[in-house]
């Protein structure tokens, strides 16, 4: 399968001539393939003289693609993610900095909030395109039934989930299967007990899996799984498997993100749904959100630079900006962007303008070999708690490994 | 007379084979040779002279450190293991059901032809669509097998989500095409099956279990063999159910050595690692090959 969308990519780069920008895409879903199309289109309409093609990969069968094709045989654009997804390819010297492009475009100023995202030693890139806010989805009919209200912070949280599961409700859906929505609870757990700074040096490998700081954020946890507030059997279902207890009206509670809404649309049920920021938990820690922000980049070995370039600070026009990011269900990092319609993004937006600092989340922060170790440990934590000081040991083991001695 | 005219017959063959050679050496040798010198290095995978973020290189020798990490200091390493050895046990179940059914398929009856090719039919499937079907079979909530067990008043078991089930809930799985292929080996087995011996042990008063295990499975002995040997290799290869039905889970404890391989070298960035893995595996299937070979040789002296 590589070798053939190798081929392919080398197929497509040897018969462009001048003037031909390639881009590789990940975006293959049904409205996330309208919305880049749309961009494109709007680019070409503005650039007659740039011919552009788009190499389209299939999700997921990208995340391993990129590493051949960046140093096989480069496009002129690669679609990828913020963070350390991002810093990975930069440190490879796989990525061009693409500083100027900031400063021609105009991008220091509309895209200042995701700036510290795309910028590693003072020097940008990448741009973004597109980012999404987490938080909890929740069925608004069966909290107005039993009288529950939003909840506000740790104790009120608690509550609701008592009162759910008093009433038969799984008070929290989730399923684990492919591991990284347990990595979203640890992120929001540790940034409300813990705080952005300690959450980035834990992802950075800066601190020990047995520091006792973190002791608090498995207590949180734990309080949540031992009254078996989270669905039952969660390791057998994907996330896509644990929507259904919710739809069905099972369920009440998701901790996910903006990409479940075209779900809950087509499912019929969004009128029943409503949304609510993670409740605090520690007082006085400030509020930061998962956002993860994806993004495009000019391969170093790049052909067609100048349009390649072109390519991205057409992000700057706000229109198409617009439409990329609302097309796909996402945020538009321009701030000069239309304001979102549907009201999950409206909630979204204003939470994350609000917001005191922006993580992307735990495997886009996190080594991708750490956050693939981690997330197995707290899957296993979530099943059995009781095993938490032989997963921290492992953990800690693996980031030893990875990042060296502390 | 020419060259060509002289040696033709000699040459031909070496000529009608070298396209396969060639490809062989290529596709097979070579990767194999690779993956050991891989599995002496560290590498991430990328361009071989260029450095990582922390400063170190993305390639460079090791010597048997990756052996050694794997055999004194990775857990999931062992899990791996005895998972594999899980695999190559339990899968062995599925060749004496495959004789049954072939026994019972050998029947000439109205319509038999029909149910011998639906019984086939999961050999003819993507082991996706069996890994996909068998974890709606298993679904704890809405699955086929909750409602069975409801029906005797009886507790979902959540057979992919407990470390300890999870693993024979995908060999099942397995069984499945697994079935189906040694019951084919064997129908074409039976139809070898020599009449005048089955005769004869009718009339020295043979019948039922004592015939079958006396008379027709000795004649089934080639068939036997060749069932053991695709069931074994297969359950050593056994990747496919593994990643659509759990990806490895819960924590880790489906993974066997192949899966592990691939979560290190494509997932963590882990080439060298993976390849050290990929070694051992190479090597377990080498002791189980080299036994085959023997095996086989030996027959073929003793039939000569």
């Amino acid at each position: 399968m590589k070798k053939l969308i190798t081929l392919i990519v080398l197929f497509t780069s040897t018969v462009v001539s001048a003037g031909t920008l390639v881009v590789n895409s990940n975006q293959s879903g049904e409205s996330s393939k309208a919305a880049f199309d749309a961009y494109v289109d709007a680019f070409r309409a503005a650039h007659p003289e740039v011919t552009v093609v788009v190499n389209e990969f299939e999700h997921e069968a990208y995340k391993t693609a990129i590493r051949n094709f960046l140093t096989a045989e480069a496009p002129d654009v690669a679609i990828w993610f913020a963070g350390n997804r991002m810093k990975f390819f930069v440190d490879q010297n796989l990525f061009q900095d693409v500083s100027d492009v900031w400063a021609d475009a105009g991008l220091n100023d509309s895209m200042a909030s995701t700036k510290g995202s795309l910028t590693v030693d003072g020097k940008q890139y990448g741009v973004p395109w597109g980012y999404y806010q987490w938080g909890v989805y929740y069925r608004k009919d069966l909290f107005d039934n039993l009288g529950l209200n939003v909840p506000k912070n740790w104790e009120e949280f608690k509550w609701v989930c008592a009162m759910l599961k008093k009433n038969d409700i799984t008070p929290i859906t989730i399923g684990t299967k492919f591991l990284w929505t347990a990595g979203g609870w640890f992120d929001y757990l540790n940034l409300r007990i813990n705080g952005y700074q300690f959450h980035m040096d834990l992802t950075a490998g800066k601190v020990s899996y047995e520091d006792p700081r973190l002791d608090a954020t498995f207590a949180a946890w734990r309080e949540l799984i031992d009254p078996g507030y989270f669905l039952e059997d969660h390791a057998s279902f994907s996330w896509q498997d644990a929507q259904a207890p919710q739809i069905n009206g099972e369920a009440a509670m998701y901790l996910i993100g903006n990409f479940y809404v075209p779900t809950l649309e087509s499912a019929g049920v969004v009128d029943k749904m409503d949304f609510f920021q993670f409740p605090t938990i520690v007082e006085g820690v400030g509020i930061a959100e998962d956002a993860p922000t994806d993004t495009m980049h000019i391969p170093s070995g790049a052909k067609n630079v100048e349009d390649a370039k072109k390519f991205l600070a057409f992000m700057s026009n706000k229109e198409a900006a617009t439409n990329w990011a609302t097309m796909g269900g996402m945020l538009s990092p321009n701030k000069y962007a239309d304001k979102p319609t549907n009201r999950f993004s409206v909630m979204g937006a204003e939470m994350l303008a609000a917001a005191d600092d922006i993580a992307q989340f735990w495997d886009r922060d996190a080594n991708p070999d750490m956050a693939g170790a981690a997330m197995e440990g707290f899957q296993e934590f979530m099943v059995k708690p009781d095993r938490e000081a032989k997963i921290r040991a492992r953990l800690e083991k693996e980031r030893a490994r990875i990042h060296g001695d502390l | 007379m020419t060259f060509w005219e002289r040696n033709q017959l000699k040459l031909a063959p070496f000529l009608f084979l070298a396209p396969a050679i060639l490809i062989f050496l290529i596709y097979v040798i070579y990767p194999i040779i690779d993956s050991i010198w891989v599995s002496f290095h560290e590498w991430n995978g990328m361009d071989k002279n260029g450095t990582r973020g922390n400063g170190n290189p993305n390639w460079s020798w090791v010597g048997l450190k990756n052996y050694v990490v794997l055999f004194t200091d990775d857990e999931e390493f062992y899990v791996s293991l005895f998972n594999n050895i899980r695999w190559l046990l339990f899968s062995l179940i599925a060749i004496p059901i495959g004789l049954l059914l072939a026994l019972f398929v050998n029947q000439s009856i109205l319509g038999m032809r029909y149910i011998k090719s639906l019984f086939y039919f999961p050999f003819v499937i993507n082991a996706v669509v069996i890994g996909v079907i068998f974890t709606w079979f298993y679904n704890p909530k809405y699955g086929a097998l909750t409602y069975v067990l409801s029906l005797f008043g009886l507790d979902p078991i959540p057979v992919l989500a407990d470390e300890n089930l999870a693993t024979y809930g995908i060999i099942i799985a397995s069984f499945f095409p697994g079935i189906a292929y040694t019951m084919i080996l064997y129908i074409t087995g039976l139809t070898g099956v020599n009449r005048e011996m089955v005769e004869a042990g009718r009339i020295d008063g043979a019948s039922g279990f004592t015939m079958l295990w006396h008379v027709i499975l000795p004649q089934l002995k080639p068939a036997t063999l060749i069932a053991v040997v695709v069931t074994i290799v297969g359950s050593l290869r056994s990747f496919d159910l593994i990643a659509v039905m759990t990806a490895g889970g819960p924590w880790g404890s489906t993974e066997v050595l192949a899966y592990k391989m691939y979560q290190e070298s494509l997932f963590n960035y882990r080439m060298g690692y993976g390849a050290a893995i990929a070694t051992i595996l190479f090597l377990i299937m080498d002791i189980y090959i080299a036994w085959f070979l023997y095996r086989l040789f030996k027959n073929e002296k003793s039939e000569k």
